[in-house]
């Protein structure tokens, strides 16, 4: 019924790159960046000193850990199965250092610009004026809300919670794969991978400086204090709105609720009146200044929105527009996160910032554009093509892999309707060492760092690292064999 | 011309609800053929109610009741200047460009009737042709019938019954502007029909689509031609659920009735 | 906190109350029915059951005669009846569902489980012979229930809902069970303080697990006086009237100290009742009538119970 984009805190809610190729010829990052001394050093005299027999131990008490957790998780959403929902792969993902350093300030610049867009977007449109992204592209955006134009969010900040999803083809080689805006879910599986960790392996840990993680909770709720609005008078009230315990990420709801020390509210629980926004309390109606909502814009509002919503509150729309309290992320997001803007983000980087791009696109061809359309149809067996909108899944053409009369097949929906595609060469994403099966094997692996916008911009150093583990495959959803790892930057 | 409005709306509930909340959208906002000399909103009896500019650049206000009642009356009274631009509209504050006004709503999605009498009306003729031939043909086709459709109608539906208030007509004459790629918006208002001291039951509804070269220019399916200085533009916006005068929501086990009473007078010696 | 929270968990601890008190009320209904039928004299004990679980409307709606496997079916399992105890674990397990942060692992556990369990046991009808067992079965489940959330709560306002929920729930059973007696009828051969009589009384303690503590403070035989007495006057008896009150006055208090000093209606309501309990006698009580106090009681809970509801759960 409530269709919610918030679901289980799967990592992968729109695709895996399938735009990839096999591991066999993939870039890993243990054995190539190593070769004595260096990041995966430790780990790696570790894993030599470790009989097999107690690694398969260590693995099966991970699983026992998780299976108690995926309790707490499958009782949370409301299902009876115990296995946890998504595999957690024993071997932490090691970043050193300098590399993270680079990826912070890349990952930083790219939400700079995602915010800065937005806010043209609702504004001027001076990026659409300068004729970089073709204007319908906006203006008939799914995402794109008629409700945000000439607001001012606070900060300036739309996107308060970004993940930004990142591969890796070489030892320098960073690319952003997609971003997303609206709620990004999974830093559940962060935190508590690292606990995971710490519980399970602290010899391990002891033999490294890791950079924590646990402050996320502290950094998120400073976010969102930073962004009250203006006629918020003391300490902020800050609020998570959930879609409720039938939704499968409302573990993660709750525990960030928790987490933070926030209230954990549902749209029946917020009252609006004369354009303030209330919660109902057992003490009367107490004010809230900053709602942290996991609902999709659509079933925010039912006097707003959809009037068959039960999951939203009316009248906080009024309220946001008015400026007495501010909604993160901010409504409309879901105009830049959507793989047919995508490909202008680099551009976004050069026209507000003045900066070039510190971590590139996937080369990404927009259908829409008739010169890059031309380039696509005539290279269609070494590229990707993909739906623009959407989830995908259907309607896409693995070049490479396609029978002629596939691709020629396909070239005609292209040609049909060029807007709703993009195209990208394959990719062979790196690999990791990772406890399978057969025992300790390369899989790929690719990484999603939660940034935090709000007066200031704030990373937690790592993120999610989701690994395929299944041999060969490039697909990391849980739902197909993708399982996460505990991710560590190494303080130099 | 000089009109005067009143425009009262009450909401009954059979049984007390404990809370209700409303959007309004009564307020024109000046343009070059609208000078507004006085406007006032009042609900319940309040008249300082919080409001904003929305993203159409609709004036809006807000009214909350937060206790146990089983009313809700509105009431609108105001007084504006209007001159005749045939229709063409100039120096209002657009917020969003034309092309943004090509999206589809459920309440606007044209079917394959609509595309069809929306072709026949384009025939080769130029943009500002087609919309008239537009008017007409819908105009035609949908005879002006209450209670066969309610808010909640699509166009395509309104014209496969072939009938149905303002806001139908306006509905489908923008689905069939926007197919022809032509941008086309909802607007709400009040109309003055020359018979002063009638009253009415609803405000009226009409369209704006925008012609290159030209601009915005208004189109009444419903009365077949382009507003005069009768018109008083109120709020504009994709469909009527993002321009409709008043939207509310009430929580409690009841049911509720509307009763609305509009009268629009042009005043004495004005011209 | 906030109010769907503390109206949920409340209302989660009502039911589970209620889900016991109905294993007590049919618990009594049985034994007077045997008891009656072992001496030759069936009467209209099931139709006092289901008067003082006021469930008789319900029952006669879908039902004829009060008939033992009818009757037992209609409190125990039937889905079409709200206050039947599969309905009523039902309804706790879903305030719980909704509300699950608030909740201690062990009383979601205790809450959860009993769910499950039950869902089986009552699956389809309970022979005759597993009736008692059932019963007490619901009962020590009930109580696990609370003393899982007596031994983990924080004692903060979360808490006192709760024990709102419990005791409102526990006085209101405790005088319908009382009632019972009073809608049940002697036959007319049978007099006043006869065997069956006595009987009857007995049932009515052992199902407020009474039998024993009545003998303790007392030291003497069953008398109706001092049973009635025991179930409504007696701070030391924890299922009574006034034990119950005493709990629900002092949460109440707890509640508005917390909450800055802010009392309303249900303060006073409550008070209101305490007191007379507090400061009642027997005598005066048999006075008025029995069965017109215990009408009065109910009532007066009814409308306690909404209050608390306007005050603090909305």
């Amino acid at each position: 019924m409530a269709k919610d984009q918030d679901h289980c805190p799967q990592p992968a809610m729109n695709d895996a790159p399938e735009n990839c190729i096999a591991a066999s010829a993939a870039f890993d990052e243990m054995l190539e960046i190593d070769d004595g001394e260096g990041n995966y050093a430790g780990l790696r005299r570790w894993l030599r000193d470790m009989a097999p027999a107690t690694l398969a131990k260590r693995r099966q008490e991970a699983e026992l850990l998780f299976r108690r957790i995926g309790v707490t998780f499958s009782v949370y959403a409301g299902g009876n199965n115990p296995e946890r929902l998504i595999p957690f792969d024993i071997i932490p993902r090691i970043i050193g250092g300098a590399e993270w350093a680079f990826l912070a300030r890349g990952l930083t610049q790219r939400v700079r610009a995602l915010n800065a867009f937005l806010a043209d977007v609702y504004h001027g449109r001076e990026f659409l004026r300068a004729g970089l992204i073709p204007e319908r592209l906006v203006m008939l955006n799914e995402g794109f809300r008629p409700e945000m134009q000439n607001m001012d969010p606070p900060a300036g900040a739309y996107v308060h919670v970004a993940g930004i999803d990142i591969v890796r083809t070489g030892p320098e080689d960073f690319y952003v794969l997609e971003d997303n805006c609206r709620t990004p879910s999974g830093v559940s599986y962060m935190l508590e991978n690292r606990e995971a960790m710490m519980r399970l392996f602290p010899d391990l840990l002891a033999g490294h400086r890791i950079a924590p993680v646990g402050h996320y909770p502290e950094e998120l709720r400073e976010t969102l204090r930073s962004v009250a609005p203006p006629g918020c008078v003391g300490e902020p009230t800050i609020v998570l709105l959930t879609a409720g315990s039938n939704n499968s990420a409302y573990y993660e709801h709750s525990f960030l609720a928790d987490e933070m020390g926030i209230e954990l509210v549902e749209g029946v629980d917020l009252l609006v009146d004369d354009n303030i926004v209330y919660m109902r309390t057992t003490q009367g109606l107490r004010r809230v200044d900053v709602i942290y909502r996991r609902i999709d814009d659509d079933f925010l509002d039912p006097l707003a929105f959809r009037p068959d919503s039960l999951l939203g509150t009316p009248g906080l729309i009024n309220a946001y527009r008015a400026g007495k309290v501010t909604i993160a992320n901010a409504l409309g997001t879901g105009v830049v996160d959507d793989k047919a803007i995508y490909p202008y983000v680099p551009a976004m980087i050069r026209f507000f910032l003045g900066e070039e791009p510190i971590i590139n696109n996937v080369p990404t061809f927009c259908c829409a554009e008739p010169k890059e359309l031309s380039h696509v149809l005539a290279n269609l067996s070494e590229l990707v093509v993909k739906e623009a909108r959407g989830s995908g899944g259907y309607g896409m053409l693995v070049g490479p892999t396609a029978t002629a009369e596939e691709r020629t097949r396909f070239a005609a929906k292209l040609k049909a309707r060029p807007e709703d595609y993009i195209a990208q060469p394959t990719l062979a994403l790196s690999t990791c060492p990772t406890f399978v099966e057969e025992g300790i094997a390369p899989r790929h692996v690719d990484l999603r760092p939660f940034v935090l916008t709000g007066k200031e911009i704030r990373i937690v150093p790592g993120g999610l690292t989701r690994v395929a583990l299944r041999s060969g495959s490039l697909v990391v959803n849980s739902s197909q064999g993708g399982g996460t790892k505990d991710t560590w930057v190494l303080e130099s | 011309m000089r009109l005067q409005i009143r425009h009262k709306t009450e909401y009954r509930y059979a049984a007390p609800v404990a809370y209700s909340i409303q959007t309004l959208r009564l307020s024109p906002r000046a343009h070059a053929g609208l000078a507004i000399l006085g406007w006032r909103v009042e609900a319940d009896g309040r008249r300082d109610l919080p409001s904003y500019v929305d993203g159409y650049g609709n004036l809006v206000h807000c009214h909350s009741v937060n206790r146990r009642h089983d009313s809700v009356s509105l009431s609108v009274e105001g007084e504006v200047e209007t001159t005749d631009s045939a229709g063409v509209l100039r120096g209002q504050a657009e917020t969003l460009p034309p092309s943004f006004f090509l999206r589809q709503t459920a309440l606007t999605q044209p079917d394959a009737a609509i595309a069809a009498m929306a072709d026949n009306a384009a025939r080769g003729r130029t943009a500002l042709d087609s919309l008239h031939d537009l008017m007409s043909a819908v105009h035609e086709q949908l005879e002006y019938q209450t209670g066969r459709t309610d808010t909640t109608t699509p166009a395509s539906e309104a014209l496969r019954q072939g009938a149905g208030v303002c806001a139908d007509h306006a509905h489908v004459f923008i689905a069939g502007a926007r197919h022809l790629g032509l941008p086309a918006r909802y607007v709400g208002g009040y109309l003055w029909t020359g018979a002063d001291g009638q009253e009415y039951q609803a405000s009226h509804a009409w369209a704006e689509a925008y012609v290159p070269d030209l601009g915005w220019v208004g189109f009444d399916p419903a009365n077949r031609l382009c507003p005069t200085d009768a018109y008083v533009r109120t709020a504009v916006g994709l469909d009527y659920h993002a321009a409709a005068p008043a939207s509310g929501v009430w929580r409690g086990d009841s049911s509720e009735t509307l009763a609305v009473r509009v009268a629009v007078t042009a005043a004495v010696g004005a011209q | 906190m906030l109010s769907r929270t503390a109206d949920s968990l409340f209302w989660l601890a009502r039911y589970v109350e209620r889900a016991e008190n109905m294993a007590r009320t049919v618990l009594v209904g049985h034994w007077m029915a045997s008891m009656a039928s072992s001496l030759g004299k069936p009467g209209n004990e099931w139709q006092s059951a289901l008067m003082a679980s006021g469930c008789e409307k319900g029952f006669a709606a879908k039902h004829g005669e009060a008939a033992t496997d009818a009757v037992i079916d209609f409190l125990v399992r039937d889905p079409d009846n709200p206050s039947s105890i599969q309905s009523c674990i039902d309804t706790a397990r879903r305030n719980g569902r909704s509300v699950r942060t608030a909740l201690t692992v062990d009383m979601w556990q205790a809450l959860n489980e009993t769910w499950h369990q039950i869902r089986e046991r009552l699956s389809a009808p309970v022979p005759a012979e597993r009736v008692v067992d059932t019963l007490e079965w619901v009962i020590e489940r009930s109580q696990l229930f609370s003393g899982a959330y007596n031994g983990t709560m924080l004692r903060n306002d979360a808490y006192c809902f709760t024990r709102l929920g419990t005791f409102l729930e526990r006085a209101d059973n405790t005088a319908r069970i009382l009632d019972v007696k009073y809608h049940v009828l002697l036959p007319q051969d049978e007099h006043i303080a006869g065997a069956l009589d006595y009987y009857q009384w007995q049932a009515i303690l052992r199902s407020a697990s009474a039998l024993r503590g009545y003998h303790w403070v007392y030291r003497e035989k069953l008398k109706p006086w001092l049973i009635a007495e025991f179930l409504i006057l007696r701070p030391e008896m924890p299922r009574s009237l006034r034990a119950c009150y005493e709990q629900i006055a002092s949460h109440l208090g707890q509640l508005a100290e917390a909450y800055g000093g802010r009392e309303g209606e249900c303060h006073r309501l409550a008070g209101e009742a305490h007191a007379r309990l507090r400061y009642g006698r027997i005598q005066d009580i048999f006075q008025s009538g029995l069965h017109e106090f215990l009408t009065w009681f109910v009532d007066h809970s009814i409308l306690l119970g909404r209050e608390i509801g306007a005050f603090y759960l909305t």
